[in-house]
Order: C-alpha cells, then structure tokens, then sequence
C-alpha cells in the first residue's frame, strides 16, 4: 500500500517513484509464489500423519483401504494421468483444427459467432458437464462398448464389461471440456503471428496448407503453452470426471474399466473422513497431485525452451520474439 | 482444498443476527439435512428468538467441527467411535432424532415381482462372489422368478456416506466374510462394482445400467418412486422397507438401549422389522461453556422429539418409537443448562 502511495504522490522525486513502483509491483508479484509456498506447506502438514506412516510407498501402493487403514495413491495417480493424456491426445487434434480455421480459414462473418459459441464451451459449469456426461454421453458409450467386436474386447485396450461409465467416458468428457481452453488460446497464438510471415510464405509460392504450416511452427511455443494449459485444466478437473469415471480405485490400460482420479476421491471422501489418518491420507494425496502437477507445468517449461531455442527455418524474421 | 475453506467458512461461529435472536450452528450428517431443516424453520415460528443453522457437510465433518468446537452441535449418521469420543474436548452425548432405511434397487426391466434378497446373498453380490442374475442363492429367494442370465453390475456410493456405512454394518452382521473382507465404515475398500455419487448418483447409474443393482436411502426410493427389493430379517423373514418396518427395527432396540444410545439397529430380531435400519444422531456437549445455548438446544430436541416427529413421514422419515423417545428425555435431563 506504501509504495503505491509513493508512485501516486505529488511530492515524491521521480527517483524515489521509480522506486516505489518497483516495490510495489515486486511486493504483488511475490504474492503468487508466497501463495504457492503456502499451499505446500499446509498441504505438508495436513497429511504429516500418513507422510510418516507410510513414506515413499504411498505413492506405489495400489489399496486404499479407510476401514483397514491402508492407503495408497497409485490407483489415483495412474487414473489422473491416464485421463488427462487420453483427454490431450483426443482434443489436441480438435483444438488446433478450430484455431486454425478461426484464424485463417473462416468466413469473416462466421468468425466472431464461432469464437463466441468456442468460447461459451469454456463458461458452462463442471457440474453441468456432468450431468451430460451421465445422461447422454454415458448410454452413448455404453451403446458403442456393447458393440465392439468381441475379438476387440479381448485386448488390453478394451476388455471388461461394458457399463459404460469408464475411462472412455471421462476422457471424452475432459476433451471436450479441454477443447475451448486449447483452441482460444491457440487462435491467439495464430492471430499475434505477423501477417508478413503469411505473406513471406506466400510470396515463395507456398500453398495455403503451407503457409499455415509456417504460421504453426512460427507459434509453436504458443501452441505448446495452449496445449499444457489445457493439460493443466484436465488434471485438476474433479465434478464432471467424478460423474462418469465409475470411481473404482484399479489400474487398468482399459478404457471400457471404471477407474479413479486423485481430484475425485478428495471430493468423494473428505467430508465423511474423521480418522485422523484417513483425512491426512486424503490431504497426502492433495499434496501428490500439487507435485504432479508443479513437475508438469515445470517439465512443459523445460520444452518451451528447448524448441524455442531450436534453429529456426529461413522463413521466421529473427526480430520477432516467440509467443507464449 | 475448495472443500475445506468452504466447510471453515460455513461454520462461522455463533454471530448474533441481532439483538434479541440467538443463532446456534451445527453441521454434520447430508441424511436428515431435510426433516432438520423442517425442524428448524418450524422451530423459529414457536421459538422466534431462536436460530438454528445447519451445514448438512457429511457425518465426518460434522464430528470435526464439534470436535474443535467451531459448531455448538453436531450429527451424524454412525455413531462416534470411542476414539473419536476421547479426542473430543468434553463429554459428548448422542441423541438419536429420526430412523432411516437403506433398499436394494436394480435394473432387471423384464421381471414381474419385487425381487427377494438373503442377507448372505446381498453380501455375496457386493463381494463379486455373485455375477450373475439367474445364480442359485437368488433364485432360491425368489421361487417362480424367471432371472435373467445376464451379468450383475454392482453399483456403490462413491462419495462417503452415513448409507453406506449402514449397508456395509448390516452385511458385516450377516456375513464374516463381508467383515473381514470389507468392513464397515463411510467409505470401504469395494471389492466389486462401480462408484456413483450421492443417492442421485447411484440410482443414475442403476437406471441407466440393465443388470445394474445399488443401494439408496429408503426415503429416496419412496421420493422418486424407485421400485425397490425385500430384505430377509433377522427372524429369516422377507421385509419390505416402510416407515413402519423401519420404526419397529427401533422399537425392537429399545428394550437394549445402552445408556448413551450408541447402538446399531441392522438385522434387528423382531416380526415385520427391516433389516437394514439405523438412528440418525444428534451430538451436544454435556457441559458446554455457553450454557444458554445449551438450554436452547435442550428445549429444541425436546420439542422435536416430541411436537417435531409429526413431521417425519411427510418427509418419508421413520418416527421414534415411543419407548426410545421417553429415554432420551431422561438423558436430556443430565445436560447442563446452567
């Protein structure tokens, strides 16, 4: 509050402005990682209790067990990642399609509509999600896994009854609810590449398709970024994947099985929790997809640099700063 | 994380709304948030001074914020463990306030009949020991039902809940196996099955699944009209869930009472008792600091107990039996109110 009263003030020098702007934003901007640093630590010492009885092996334990006080966050940890990878490499695809036309390909008069209504998919509720995931998404699955062919239902991919709530059914569900998040950001990404790359592209004689390929590598970091944002939204997501991921604590490459997110079980058990283990079982496993999720955004850092710092083809104008 | 700020946030101590009326906060128990709330807006019409609020955010919950004493009362649906109790500040008392049942529901669209279930059988189901519909131990319950041949999909609560923590204590009394395998508590390690969340959730997925079968709240078949199942009783006869069968389960427990009405009413002995039945608890502190709002809450539990359970079948609540009620009187008595 002092520093912004110094940047306002009449009768400060423009030195000492200068440097109450710089404290005062430095003291803002310290907030996030203060915030951040907060929630570990409470994360920490919530689950203290069962970081100590069971140590490394909660995180390779498969049972989760409150009546016998046995807990393991395996089951969950696979179910995370297993739907939100499921849910990138479904959306992905779609995302960019949507950027790509929005930015390049469409109709003046049909952009803005399409934007807004890609836009809109980001706004509509969790719950509401669901609640379309269980009544028209689920029997749809279900109606497709009765009929896949029996010789398909024999491979690890497909095999178990088909009752439709399942891996399948929350990966489709996080896709579409990934989908807005991706491809506005992407669209973006698109839209801030300088119009003299296009022309450039063009000007050598390129294709259409070949100039949006140039367009795409110019933003690839973007790009990157559009897609581990929508990574992030799908780790976290708990309401709408809860509703048809069947909520069974098993580890299973196969979409039809019913399985278990880290997200959903804290949501599912801690309003019943009052053991005292059991609770900072469940707040352990809060802390294991806070790690999981920080060594993500941190490793989807770690690619940004590295392809930014890749050589870049003769087409990009080496003054033009990467975006994202 | 969003879950605890909001259950922090929602137990908000005791603030005077003015003056003259007194606000006492509670939470716990999702069960009876229905006929509690009833309870408490009719209760401001006798007692205008006097405002209960009530945070219906799970048993678990409810036990906790007693426990730190950031509500003045607690509920729950499975009574404390004497673990819980001796990590509480004060001595706590439990009250039973209503009866509730737990049903099995299916999804067999071709029958005909209710179907019948045995203890055992319902135990067996849920252990994945039993997969398919037209098995020998079902079709020995059922004489003349023709049973399909098709697979049993078991569908569980997914979120914790008082429901399961009385279906898993009836299937612990019938079967050991069920015991020593699963166990009871709000949330269990399921062999078998599917998870939905909520009543609303697990009747979802029945509704939707052919050859699906679950288990919800007796009042939540009778609300939306969900076909449901009998249930053998402790005297090896088929019961139909009702409010009557359900309070003749209370009644039945009575007799037993132990003096601080920590008692499970599953697989009750008795004619026409349902099986799968349990109290709903309310929880005060004998000695609270405020004895003012003690004295208020004793008032309101008498009152509910009494002038209040009228109001239990419109909700499709079980009422208690008399002999319960004139116990709990007593035990009111030794709360200090000043």
């Amino acid at each position: 509050m002092r520093a912004a009263g110094g940047w306002g003030g009449a009768s400060g020098s423009r030195a000492s402005e200068g440097r109450g702007f710089r404290l005062g934003t430095g003291l803002v901007a310290l907030l996030v990682p203060a915030a951040v640093a907060g929630i570990a630590v409470v994360l920490t010492s919530g689950s203290i209790l069962s970081i100590k009885e069971f140590g490394l092996s909660f995180w390779g334990t498969r049972t989760w067990d409150p009546v016998a006080g046995q807990f393991g966050a395996l089951p969950f940890i696979w179910g995370t990642l297993y739907s939100s990878v499921l849910a990138l490499l479904l959306s992905t695809p779609i995302a960019l399609g949507i950027a790509i036309f929005l930015s390049d390909l469409s109709p003046y008069a049909l952009r803005q509509p399409l934007v807004f209504l890609t836009e809109l998919l980001a706004a509509i509720p969790s719950i509401v999600y669901g609640l379309w995931g269980i009544f028209v998404l689920v029997p749809i699955v279900r109606s497709l896994e009765m009929r896949t062919p029996a010789w398909l239902r024999h491979t690890p991919l497909f095999e178990g009854p088909p009752v439709g709530v399942g891996m399948l059914a929350a990966s489709l569900i996080l896709a579409v609810m990934v989908i807005p998040f991706t491809a506005s950001v992407a669209r973006e990404v698109l839209k801030a590449v300088p119009a003299t790359q296009r022309e450039a592209a063009y000007a050598l004689g390129a294709t259409r398709w070949e100039a949006i390929r140039a367009t795409l590598f110019y933003g690839r970091t973007g790009i990157i970024g559009a897609i581990m944002l929508g990574l992030g939204r799908a780790l976290g997501e708990t309401m709408a994947v809860t509703m048809v991921i069947g909520n069974s604590p098993a580890i299973s490459l196969s979409l039809f099985a019913p399985q278990y997110t880290m997200a959903a079980v804290i949501a599912n058990e801690f309003t019943e929790a009052a053991d005292a283990l059991y609770l900072h079982a469940l707040m352990e496993i809060g802390l294991v997809l806070f790690i999981i999720t920080v060594a993500i955004n941190a490793l989807s850092r770690l690619l940004i640099w590295r392809v930014a710092a890749e050589r870049q083809p003769r087409v990009v104008l080496p003054a033009a700063a990467p975006i994202g | 994380m969003g879950l605890v700020l909001c259950a922090v946030a929602a137990a908000g101590h005791g603030l005077r709304a003015d003056a003259q009326t007194i606000q006492i906060d509670g939470a716990g128990a999702t069960f009876p948030y229905p006929i509690y709330s009833k309870w408490f807006s009719e209760y401001n019409t006798v007692r205008p001074n006097v405002r209960i609020n009530y945070q219906s955010i799970g048993s678990g919950g409810g036990i906790r914020q007693l426990t730190n004493k950031t509500v003045f009362f607690g509920a729950s649906d499975g009574p404390m463990t004497s673990e819980q109790l001796q990590a509480a500040p004060g001595r706590i008392v439990h009250l039973p306030m209503v009866l509730g049942g737990v049903v099995p529901i299916y999804n067999l669209p071709d029958l005909a009949a209710d179907l019948n279930f045995g203890g055992t059988v319902l135990a067996d189901i849920y252990l994945g020991k039993i997969t398919k519909w037209n098995d020998p131990a079902i079709a020995k319950d059922n004489p003349g039902v023709a049973l399909p041949a098709s697979d049993i999909t078991v569908v569980h609560r997914a979120d914790g809940s008082g429901t399961t923590y009385i279906f898993c204590d009836y299937l612990s009394k019938v079967s050991p196996e069920y015991k020593s395998k699963v166990g009871v508590a709000t949330s269990v390690n399921w062999p078998a099955g599917i998870g939905g969340k909520g009543n609303e959730g697990v009747a979802g997925l029945v509704k939707q699944t052919p050859g699906a079968i679950g288990y919800v709240e007796l009042i939540y078949a009778l609300q939306n009209k969900i076909a449901f199942g009998s249930v053998q009783s402790h005297d090896r006869e088929f019961v139909r869930a009702s409010i009557e069968s359900v309070s003749a389960a209370a009644a039945a427990a009575a007799d037993k009472m132990p003096e601080d009405f920590r008692v499970s009413i599953t697989n009750a002995p008795g004619k026409n008792v349902y099986p799968i039945s349990s109290f709903t608890w309310l929880l005060l502190y004998e000695s609270p600091k405020d004895k003012e709002r003690s004295r208020l809450m004793v008032d309101f539990v008498k009152w509910a107990l009494t002038e209040g359970q009228k109001y239990c079948g419109d909700l499709g609540y079980a009422p208690l039996p008399e002999g319960v009620v004139r116990l709990e009187m007593e035990a009111l008595n030794k709360i200090k109110v000043r």
